[in-house]
């Protein structure tokens, strides 16, 4: 049984490189700082920047004058370079340990036959690493805490071979293995600086001296010390955050921020082998500029948007919830910007932090008999975009709702997904019924078209039926009327509604549209089309007495 | 004689070289692959709706325009292939189109306010590709205002749709299209259809049937269709007639209304089954 542990050199400073790709790209000299003013020092600094003449614990106005760059140190960076690390682990392996901030071990069993031999498995590890942003050294080794320090000690790649333990951890330095400030000053003062000089002491004049933890330091000095694997939990939700130094308004600079979010996010996901179900993304709001930020986050509140207002900072949430998991970073920034575009955050930005649900990936292969549809990813930008274009409220599936009101439906996000269960059985059973594949049997129905809002009339009675109508500046004779169709209901609500329903046949131009009077009674087959020009000026029209407001209105056109 | 035209043939060529690759080369036309309109009078004038094509559908109002809109669309959501209708005058009535048997679950609405959003639109969903009828409703837009709709607009969502297997269905009072659409089919209103039937309190008697008091029940309409232009097959002016059932609905004592499908034939069941 062998293990991986990968150490991410010089933490902080590669957790501030991960998220400016700039810095990273030109190999800048870099030194970060910390603490508060006006005790603000270096705590680390990449190799650039020690070469430049850095040191620990120098004020940062020295380290300004060493012409480095200078960034303040970032535990949220750090907390996500620390998950992307994990991430890493679970890649390869199910089996992993959150050993440290920058360092994680992971069980190989199985990987042999993925990988091949330890040394590949671990330049996988290296080369994924790399695609997180982050330079690791990998140490493969049968025991955990060898692992360990032979990655915090050698830098690339290293693999110990089961027996050699002892001979590899020979050359390293006592401090690599973390003992306490007091057992290390006694080992240097004894002149003990190697592994190999700690391990050929005696233990029980080591234990007299230094106690139990000069027992253990021997023991992880010849890689003698086991234990077992101590299982991580992986997160349930990926997360990536961002503090910006200037506050951010306009949705042009922000777009650059999440792209980097998103890509650090989807690289995640990859590594997983995950898609995002849903993006999640949450600002801390900075002091608004503008005169107008209350209108604006009224008008945010309004869209649905969710506004938290705390003593010192406010919030501003985002949800995308996606209908077939996605994790292509540059989609997601385009639904991103158009839901935010529809939908600004009422002030200024400060922080960001950007959450990924998890899922696993769709599969791409519908049935073979299951026809075309739209790409569902393509599908979600698209309606985005028309959503954009005409509201959110405007585009959707209808669905008729589970009432007797007239026209009563509900709008749902649509979804072209085919239903692979019915798609074959559905079509065979419709090409066997029509003749030439798909003709449908029954006879169509007359189609209606609605008014929004609807059309106020006025209506004259004669013997209790519509005689003469009056609506849109137009006039016209009822030539025959069907109804009154009654309905009513919800009568324990504010908006009950009671209404009685007419089908006219309305001829506007006074002409002779007599049809019905042709008609003899219980002629069951429609009349023949005998001059239909005569008709052009008529028309079928449902219009409707509301009870409630005693009002006549038009609420659609037979067409 | 001959050797004038092989005379004349080469000096075309001449002209034409580096313009034209082979201008006398004969291009096969693609083969069109049409599909139900759900009434097959139409299907039996028209040959069907053409797939990669735009079809435009005209005619004044009330004369079957959405009546075929829906029957295309059940035809066409029966096969699971996803729709959408890019309506420009939020007139769809979903209860009616149910009633027609659209599968609204495939059906993405799109509810514009006027002209430019319903073009913006329909360009965008034609971008995205993958319906197998996109429909534009522009019956309740002023003819005035679609006739202002530049040529290449059409021109633009004919070529977006070619050689994909979308149906491009286009719906106004007047014909705009032109030669742009591979199908023009322009529609007039036929008559009404009204039958008798017996008014309120028929419930309760009927054992009794014949001395009811008959009021009217639309039954349906019918329609007269003439193809205008068609790219498919040799059209000629033709009729359907008596293809659009009535709208559905059941009179329950006056008070409620069903959304039971209201069958002629079947009226004395119907009403028992009140």
């Amino acid at each position: 049984m062998a293990f991986a542990a990968i150490h991410v050199a010089n933490f902080l400073v590669q957790a501030v490189l991960r998220a400016e790709s700039e810095l990273r790209d030109r190999e800048k000299a870099v030194a970060l700082v910390d603490g508060t003013a006006p005790l603000v020092s270096v705590v680390a600094a990449n190799d650039a920047a020690w070469r430049a003449g850095i040191q620990l614990g120098m004020a940062q106005t020295q380290a300004q004058l060493c012409g480095v760059e200078i960034r303040r140190r970032s535990r949220v960076l750090e907390k996500a370079a620390h998950a992307a690390l994990l991430d890493l682990g679970w890649s390869m392996s199910p089996r992993v340990e959150d050993h440290a901030q920058d360092t994680i071990l992971a069980d190989l069993a199985g990987l042999n036959s993925l990988f091949g031999a330890e040394e590949n498995i671990a330049r996988e590890f290296a080369r994924r690493a790399a695609e997180l942003r982050l330079c690791v050294h990998v140490a493969v080794s049968a025991n955990l805490e060898v692992a360990v320090h032979a990655a915090r000690g050698f830098a690339g790649i290293t693999v110990i071979p089961e027996g050699e333990e002892a001979r590899h951890l020979s050359g390293l330095p006592v401090h690599t293995l973390t003992p306490s400030a007091e057992a290390l000053e006694t080992l240097e003062r004894w002149g003990i600086r190697t592994c190999a000089a700690l391990g050929t002491l005696p233990v029980l004049e080591l234990s007299e001296r230094l106690g139990q933890e000069g027992v253990r330091l021997q023991e992880l000095a010849r890689g003698a010390h086991a234990r077992s694997l101590v299982l991580a939990e992986p997160a349930e939700i990926l997360e990536e955050e961002m503090e910006l130094d200037d506050a951010v308004e306009d949705l042009e600079p922000l777009s650059f921020v999440l792209g980097r979010l998103l890509d650090q996010v989807c690289a995640r996901l990859a590594a997983r082998a995950l898609s995002a179900a849903a993006i999640r993304v949450r600002f801390d709001l900075g002091d608004a500029f503008e005169k107008e930020a209350p209108v604006r986050e009224k008008n945010a509140r309004a869209a649905g948007a969710r506004v938290e207002t705390e003593a010192a900072a406010k919030t501003y949430e985002k949800a995308l919830n996606l209908p077939v998991p996605m994790r292509d970073s540059k989609m997601l920034l385009k639904l991103l910007r158009l839901q935010l575009q529809a939908d600004p955050p009422p002030d200024a930005i400060v922080k960001i932090m950007l959450g990924a649900d998890p899922a696993r990936p769709r599969s791409t292969q519908h049935g073979l008999f299951v026809p075309n549809s739209p790409d569902p990813e393509k599908l979600e930008l698209t309606v985005a975009r028309l959503a954009k274009l005409v509201g959110n409220a405007n585009i959707g599936s209808p669905e008729l709702t589970d009432t007797h009101r007239p026209g009563e439906f509900r709008m749902n996000k649509f979804f072209a997904q085919p239903n692979e269960t019915r798609g074959r059985g559905k079509a065979s059973k419709k090409s066997a019924s029509g003749g030439n594949g798909d003709a449908v049997a029954r006879r169509p129905a007359t189609g209606c078209r609605i008014f929004r809002p609807r059309l106020a009339a006025r209506v004259e009675l004669h013997e209790g039926r519509p005689a003469k109508i009056f609506f849109r500046g137009l006039y016209g004779r009822v030539m025959t009327a069907s109804g009154p169709w009654r309905t009513s209901g919800d009568w324990w609500r504010e908006d009950a509604w009671q209404q009685e329903e007419w089908d006219l046949e309305i001829q506007f131009d006074g002409g002779n549209a007599g049809v019905a009077a042709n008609v003899p009674a219980n002629i069951h087959a429609i009349a023949p089309v005998q001059d239909a020009k005569a008709h052009m000026r008529a028309g079928l029209y449902c219009v409707y007495y509301d009870a409630a407001c005693r009002s006549w209105f038009v609420r659609g056109m037979y067409d | 004689m001959a050797a004038n035209f092989a005379a004349l043939r080469s000096k075309v060529e001449l002209a034409l070289a580096g313009r034209v690759a082979a201008p006398f080369n004969y291009r096969d036309r693609q083969r069109v692959v049409t599909v139900s309109s759900g009434i097959p009078e139409i299907d039996l004038l028209t040959g069907g709706l053409p797939r990669g094509a735009l079809t435009e559908i005209f005619g004044p109002s009330c004369s079957g325009r959405t009546s075929l809109l829906l029957a295309a669309l059940s035809a066409r959501t029966a096969q699971e292939e996803a729709c959408a209708l890019i309506d420009g005058g939020d007139a769809f009535d979903p209860h009616s189109a149910e009633a027609a048997g659209v599968e609204l679950r495939k059906l993405l609405w799109v509810r514009c306010r006027n002209v430019e959003q319903t073009l913006r639109a329909t360009d965008l969903l034609l971008q995205g590709g993958g319906f197998g009828l996109i429909a534009v409703d522009l019956s309740d837009i002023a003819p005035r205002l679609v006739r202002h709709v530049p040529l290449d607009s059409w021109f633009r969502f004919r070529r977006a749709v070619e050689d994909t297997p979308t149906i491009l269905m286009l719906l106004e009072q007047e014909s705009n299209a032109k030669s742009c659409a591979s199908l023009g089919l322009r529609l007039e209103a036929g008559v009404a259809g009204w039958s008798r039937m017996p008014v309120e309190g028929a419930a309760g008697c009927i054992e009794d049937y014949s001395r009811l008091p008959w009021g009217w029940l639309l039954e349906g309409r019918s329609a007269r269709g003439e193809v205008s232009r068609s790219r498919v097959q040799k059209g000629d002016a033709g009729y359907f007639r008596g293809g659009f059932a009535a709208a559905a609905r059941v009179a329950n004592e006056g008070i409620f209304r069903t959304r039971m499908d209201w069958d002629f034939f079947s009226l004395p069941i119907a009403v028992k089954r009140k």
